[in-house]
């Protein structure tokens, strides 16, 4: 046994809140951090005697999604009653889809889509006492301004293969999800929620292992550090002759352990049943066709896009199509450029020398920066008018403040020395660093550092790097 | 007895409008009756007479509402403990329909907990006496709303009917109920017992109120999914005859199980019906011999959904032992439940179970689309079926609450129509040892128009007297 390896196989199973004005099934409108229960009406509360009346906006947005991820819209689907007992779930149970969900069988990158479906958040629990937590708590308070909040639920095949896939595949799908725009997708505020399914066969065994559930990791080092633990947990236990037990499992991103919050014997019986409250969906061809033509260019198509057609690398194509904002730029200044810009040049210049710029997360259209400019700079760059670390130079100042290129390199003096200025400058430096000169032609190649630096100081950066290390080599 | 209480709801809103009688007077006149109650009909009374516009079609005829209905700020308890002295925040829509149109709310009548059961025992708040004979039950699960109307307490009430439980009780105390179309009315403030069967109507005195209330409710409402609102009008029904109607007799509902006295009368009514013109024939409904099973499965297992919300988190009544999340529900549900009610929902808790979901609710789903098409294929042949509303009279106080099966039997003629969600009415057929027996009349879906018309003709030449109710 002991040369079997395992290979992980994981399923996702993804909680949206989606971003409509009200929620699933009454008029409140959504709540963004109101004072605890102003966000209720009899209906959200599970009053006695009061009714649920789909959001259509809710359908439009999971009609949207299902489209994205590839999905086959169902022609009717309908809605359950999932029945446990919570403080959280005012009515006693929540309203979902069981087995015929908004829409099926779908993909996205690599991985295939099992169902999306609706169904209504749940409300919020605030454990009143010293730690915050359930445990030791005086009392819970509900806030139930969440409760009701329209949800969609994805769920993956089990085709993600290891725990750095899944937090990879989930970027693809919150991306996706973004550029939808029908949720603010944020997983620390819980927007996005990601629970995963992990279970591990022998290499090469068709069959899968045991699985189990870990809940409602926030983030994507979380996910990928719980996938990961869990992996290792299930992986020691089969290698001591063990067997996985199916359970419910927790996470705590703190210790990095992990718990069981229920076995299969202690799993709810949910005992859904449909709906009566409410009739099927029933989308007619007209909804199809308004959430169809409400889907814009998503990332997989538009990495696809610029690496087929911009003849980008598939890494730079995919930060491109990833950083929806960061695209967005580099494709205006594609467009400034007109048919003489650089494809090549202008990406490399927006994800390398831009994004070092504006640093972690910076938007480009928030600064001073446009589109036109930057194709400009870039022009200069590739046309030799300008060095590249001057160019940098003008890059920091467009950025902070704006203007024209050409401008800016005429009056800081930043144009690129002409050829004779520059061998005059070769030949002095060369003069002074006599000692460097011999260590090199003695074989020492870093020692030509040495001088290529003594060249730039005297340049102030305007001399191009590559022709000052040609003009060196010539003279060696 | 003042004479204005001796007038029909249509007949009073009829003088108010004329001016010849004043809301005010009328409003009067049927307080001091209520708050005289010696049936147990009134859970509640309002005091105050309200402001009601001299033109409003129903001229300020009050209304006995049904305790399940939700009224803004007036105790709306379902007769159970477990909402004792709840006072919602919203009403009802179909109470807001007839207030707005002039018929203003007088009391909240006595009913069976959560509208389960066939006589008003269940009652967290007492049993209702019939007016015909105090010592007998006077059906359920409206049952306060029945016998408010045959004794003369109110004009006329609302109710609520799931397998019968409006026109059971109407056929018990000898009065007008009718069970509309299911989605011609809104749910919205009903409090739900089984969603999918639960039907707001009329408990009247005769067959022109039924048919003027009704007017009034009908509607589609966008608070309630299910509602699709009435095609057509509802007509005040003017028929003498019965010419060219096809009546339907199925022997399914019409053989053994009858007491000797209501098949008495519903012979009688058989010969009436040809003597107005209509025609009999024998239809079969093949598969109502399972409503029962059926109906108490599907019942209690959206019962025990809707009930799961009444867990003393929020409203109604909490346990004062509340060590664990798990004894605050389990202590509340078991100090705020009647024994029916909790019967109900460990039926249907366990109906849909896992394992048993298929077997139970799947099979129950299933006879009930064969119910439904029974009634499609009756109606092809025919344009209304008749049968006795209910096996028996009103029976005694006491005498079934220890039996179930035989309390569910009450509601064996009447169930059927509530699984295929069809229109059915109860008008009084005559008298079987001095108490009432009703006579069933039900449709097609939407056609209420049709059923009160033949309805109002059988009716007339009936001539029931119901004055031994009014004390």
């Amino acid at each position: 046994m002991a040369d079997v390896t395992y290979e992980p196989v994981i399923g996702l199973e993804i909680h949206v809140q989606l971003k409509t004005r009200t929620k699933m099934f009454c008029g409140c409108e959504l709540s963004f951090g109101e004072e605890p229960n102003t966000r209720t009406c009899p209906v959200c509360l599970g009053l006695p005697g009061t009714l649920p009346v789909v959001n259509a906006e809710a359908i439009h947005f999971g009609l949207m999604i299902g489209m994205a991820l590839g999905c086959e819209p169902a022609p009717r689907s309908i809605f359950h009653r999932k029945n446990y007992f919570y403080p959280d779930l005012p009515k006693g149970y929540q309203v979902s889809q069981y087995d015929i969900p908004l829409a099926r069988d779908g993909k996205l990158g690599d991985v295939r889509i099992h169902r999306v479906h609706l169904e209504e958040d749940a409300a919020k629990l605030v454990h009143v006492g010293a730690s915050g937590r359930i445990h030791s708590a005086e009392a819970s308070a509900v806030d139930f301004n969440r409760g009701g909040t329209p949800l969609v639920e994805i769920v993956s095949e089990p085709d993600i293969r290891s725990a750095a896939e899944a937090a990879e595949w989930l970027r693809l799908l919150r991306v996706t999800l973004r550029q939808l725009g029908v949720s603010d997708v944020n997983m620390e505020e819980g927007s996005l929620r990601c629970d995963a399914n992990v279970s591990l066969r022998p290499r090469g065994e068709a069959t899968l292992g045991v699985k189990t559930e870990l809940k409602n990791m926030n983030s994507f080092r979380f996910i990928e550090r719980g996938v990961d633990a869990e992996i290792a947990r299930q992986e020691a236990i089969l290698r001591d002759g063990g067997t996985i037990e199916q359970e419910t499992l927790h996470y705590d991103v703190r210790s990095g352990a992990i718990s069981s919050l229920r076995s299969k014997e202690e799993a709810h019986d949910y005992r859904y049943f449909p709906e009566p409250d409410l009739v099927p969906i029933v989308p007619t061809e007209a909804m199809l066709e308004r959430a169809r033509s409400a889907i814009p260019e998503l990332p997989a198509a538009r990495a696809e896009r610029l690496e087929r057609e911009h003849g980008l690398s598939a890494d730079q194509a995919k930060l491109l199509a990833f950083r929806t904002e960061v695209g967005d730029f580099y494709e205006q200044a594609v467009a400034a450029a007109g048919e003489a810009g650089d494809l090549r040049a202008l990406a490399n210049w927006t994800t390398n020398e831009l994004l070092t710029e504006l640093g972690d997360g910076g938007d480009p259209a928030g600064s001073k920066l446009t589109p036109d400019a930057f194709a400009q700079l870039v022009a200069m760059v590739v046309a030799k008018e300008v060095a590249q670390s001057a160019a940098k130079e003008v890059l920091a100042t467009l950025v902070a403040e704006g203007g024209d290129p050409a401008a800016i390199v005429e009056s800081a003096g930043l144009g690129r020395t002409d050829d004779s200025e520059l061998a005059a400058i070769v030949d002095r430096a060369m003069a002074e660093q006599a000692d460097a000169v011999e260590k090199v032609r003695a074989g020492n190649d870093k020692a030509v550092g040495a001088i290529v630096g003594a060249i730039m100081r005297e340049t102030k950066g305007r001399a191009d790097g590559g022709e000052v290390q040609r003009l060196i080599r010539e003279r060696l | 007895m003042s004479e204005i209480v001796e007038l029909t709801a249509a007949a009073a809103a009829e003088r108010v409008r004329a001016g010849e009688l004043s809301p005010g007077e009328l409003w009067e006149a049927y307080r001091e009756r209520a708050a005289a109650d010696s049936l147990n009909a009134f859970l509640w009374l309002a005091d105050d007479a309200p402001d009601v516009a001299a033109d409003a079609p129903l001229g300020g005829v009050p209304l006995g509402v049904k305790d399940l209905f939700c009224t803004e700020g007036v105790p709306s308890a379902a007769a159970s403990k477990i909402l004792e002295g709840y006072r919602p925040p919203y009403t009802a829509t179909a109470i807001e329909l007839l207030a707005r149109a002039g018929a203003p709310m007088l009391g909240k009548t006595n009913m069976d907990e959560f509208a389960m059961g066939s006589s008003n025992e269940n009652s967290a708040f007492g049993a209702v006496r019939n007016p015909w004979d105090a010592s007998r039950v006077p059906g359920g699960s409206s049952g306060g709303s029945a016998a408010a109307v045959a004794a003369g307490l109110a004009p006329w009430a609302i109710g609520t009917d799931t397998g019968g439980s409006i026109r059971q009780p109407a056929s018990l105390c000898g009065i007008v109920g009718l069970k509309p179309t299911y989605g011609s009315i809104s749910r919205y403030g009903m409090i739900a017992f089984a969603s999918s069967l639960d039907q707001a109507g009329p408990l009247t005195r005769d067959v022109t109120d039924a048919a003027l209330m009704l007017r009034h409710m009908v509607g589609r409402d966008e608070c309630d999914s299910t509602s699709t609102g009435h095609p057509e009008e509802i007509a005040l029904p003017s028929a003498e005859r019965l010419d060219g109607i096809r009546f339907g007799v199925p022997p399914e509902l019409t053989g053994e199980g009858l007491e000797p006295g209501v098949r008495e009368v519903f012979e009688t009514t058989l010969k009436r019906i040809e003597e107005l013109g209509g025609t009999l024939q024998e239809v079969a409904l093949p598969h109502s011999g399972h409503a029962i099973s059926a109906y108490y499965v599907i019942a209690p297992a959206e019962a025990s959904a809707n009930l799961a919300r009444f867990d003393g988190v929020r409203y109604g009544r909490r346990t004062e032992r509340t060590e664990t999340l798990l004894s605050l529900y389990e202590q509340t549900r078991e100090e705020g439940f009647g024994p029916e009610v909790k019967r109900r929902i460990m039926l249907g808790t366990y109906a849909l179970s896992s394992g048993y979901y298929d077997a139970y609710y799947g099979s129950a789903q299933r006879v009930r689309t064969k119910i439904a098409e029974d009634f499609r294929n009756a109606f092809d042949a025919v344009d209304l079926i008749v049968t006795p509303t209910s096996p028996s009279v009103a029976f005694g106080i006491g005498e079934r609450v220890d039996d179930p099966w035989a309390m569910y039997l009450s509601d064996v003629l009447t169930v059927p129509m509530s699984l295929a969600g069809i229109p059915a009415i109860s008008i009084p057929g005559g008298l079987s040892e001095g108490l009432p027996v009703g006579i069933q009349l039900a449709g097609p879906a939407f056609s209420e128009n049709r059923i009160l018309d033949a309805a109002h003709a059988l009716e007339l030449a009936t001539g029931f007297d119901r004055s031994a109710a009014r004390g």
